[in-house]
This record gives structure tokens, sequence and C-alpha cells, in this order.
């Protein structure tokens, strides 16, 4: 009772978030509610017994990306009233076309019945007396080592892809540079001098 | 236990948010992405009711790169916005011709 109870509360606010993060004037309040949506989608994955993925989700969703679109969303200086001129026009067409896309697509699972599911031919049953992360891990770690490194190289061309993008060298600043700093030799820089009593020194 | 028609209407209705975000707000390059995060937590969803459905842990396996991929996208997707406003002090989608495409 009170899982169904929970699911309907994760299902509903999953739905009015995602549509308030796309409705909202503000991009920062898309943002937030955005952040909203991904909690209670964690919600409803931990009600489906997919605990690691749900505590994946609200890290690296709600503590990097969305943190990152924050960023962004006040770093840049925009006039967004602006950028929602047209809206109604748009809104009209979309509706349509959503609604459209929501029949068919409710229609299909409706129509949908699984069949003759074999069981026995499934790739890795989840197992009952292991812990979700476990399970996970030693399934990720095992069969699908090849495709997780594949995983942490998209991570890692994407990291080198940001900071290349957006990396600029500003005129004006006098940076430190460290080859320059090794090349240098005692001699280059250092001169004895002997100077007479009363006179300076030429630099 | 809840059925997986349900888990697939919520995911549908994400899914359909989503795409509709992404018409009615044409010109925000930035909600425009929000609402691909949107697409993607929707197949996030449906491959975790599939996987707790036919009690396989691949479908979670699938989940966690998929999640990976939306992480990585949001970072470029961002750093092209940062750049391109930097260029050109807007984000109006509309005007992104630079390249005549």
């Amino acid at each position: 009772m009170i899982q169904i109870l929970a699911f309907y509360l994760f299902a509903i606010m999953v739905i009015a978030s995602g549509v308030l993060t796309i409705i909202a004037r503000n991009p920062v309040h898309s943002v937030l509610w955005l952040i909203l949506a991904f909690f209670n989608a964690a919600g409803l994955m931990l009600l489906a017994g997919a605990e690691f993925i749900a505590m994946l989700l609200v890290i690296v969703y709600v503590g990097a990306v969305a943190v990152l679109f924050l960023f962004v969303v006040m770093m840049l200086d925009i006039d967004f009233a602006e950028l929602r001129a047209g809206f109604a026009n748009y809104a009209m067409f979309g509706l349509l076309l959503a609604l459209v896309l929501v029949g068919e697509v409710i229609f299909a699972v409706g129509a949908w019945n699984a069949g003759g599911i074999e069981l026995a031919q499934r790739v890795s049953p989840i197992p009952n007396d292991q812990p979700n992360i476990e399970a996970l891990g030693a399934l990720l770690y095992t069969r699908y080592l090849y495709i997780f490194e594949a995983a942490g190289l998209v991570l890692l061309v994407a990291m080198i892809g940001a900071i290349v993008l957006t990396h600029r060298r500003r005129g004006g600043t006098r940076p430190q540079n460290i080859s320059e700093q090794v090349k240098r030799r005692p001699q280059d820089a250092v001169r004895n001098v002997n100077p007479p009593v009363g006179e300076g020194v030429q630099l | 236990m809840i059925g997986i028609q349900h888990y697939l209407v919520v995911s549908a209705l994400l899914f359909v948010t989503g795409v509709l975000g992404i018409f009615i707000n044409r010109k925000n390059v930035i909600i425009i992405l929000m609402a691909i995060e949107l697409i993607l937590l929707a197949v996030n969803i449906n491959l975790v009711a599939f996987s707790s459905y036919l009690g396989d842990m691949v479908g979670q396996v699938f989940a966690m790169f998929v999640l990976t991929v939306a992480a990585g996208e949001a970072a470029i997707g961002l750093a092209i916005l940062v750049i391109y406003f930097r260029g050109r002090g807007t984000i109006a989608v509309d005007d992104i011709n630079r390249m005549k495409g």
C-alpha cells in the first residue's frame, strides 16, 4: 500500500516538475524544477529496486549536471524575455504534437504484452542474496568491462573537449612560464660587479 | 507491487514533456538542453523498470551508460553554448547559421 502511494507521489511529482521545467519563465527556476524532477525520478528507481542507479542519479545529475546548468544560466547575461517571444505560437503546435505523441505511446503500451518471455535466457538474473550495488559492480567489472572503460573514455573526451572549447588566453596577463624558468641559467641571471665608491650600479 | 505499465506510462509522459519542451522553447538553447536531459531521464526510467520487471541486471548497467553519455553531452553542449555566447552575445537558436548548413 505504502509502495503504491509512494509510486503515485513520485510519478505525479516527476511529471509536474518536468512540465514546470519547460514552461518556467525564469531559467533559474527551470533548473530548480529539473533538480526536483531528478530527485523524484530517483525515488521511482528506488521503488523499482535499483538503489545504486537512484543514488547515482542524485549525485551525478543533481550534484554535477544541474549545478553546471545553474552556473551557465547565471554566468551568461541573456535577455530571456526576448527569447520567449513566439512562445504562444509554438505552444499550440507543440501541444498538438505532444498530444498525438502521448496518445500513440500510451496506445502502444496498452497494446503491448510481454508474450512468452524466456526468463531462462536472462544475461544476469538479479541475485537475491546480494545487495544491488554489489551485483551491479560484479557485472560491470567482468562482463561489461570494455564498455565500462569506453564510458570512462567518453567522459574523458567530454572533459578535455569542454576545457579546450572554453579555454581562452587573455591578453595583458603575465602567466607563469615554467619552461622559461627551468631554462634560466645562473650565468644569464647573475652578474658580479665591483662598483667604485660613490657611484651607482648600472642595471 | 506496481506493474510495468505504470512505469512505462510515467516514462512516456516524461519523454513527451521533453519533446514538448524542445518545441515550445525553440529559441532558448539552455531550456532545450534541459528538455534533452528530461528525455534521457525518461529513457533511464524505462531501462530500470524493465530491469526490475525481467529481474535482469543488464538494464541497470545500460542505464548507467546512458547516464554517462548524458553527463558528457551536457558538459559539451554547455561549453559550446558558452563560447557561442562569447562570440555573438546571444543564444537565440534561430540566429545560429554561421556554418550555413
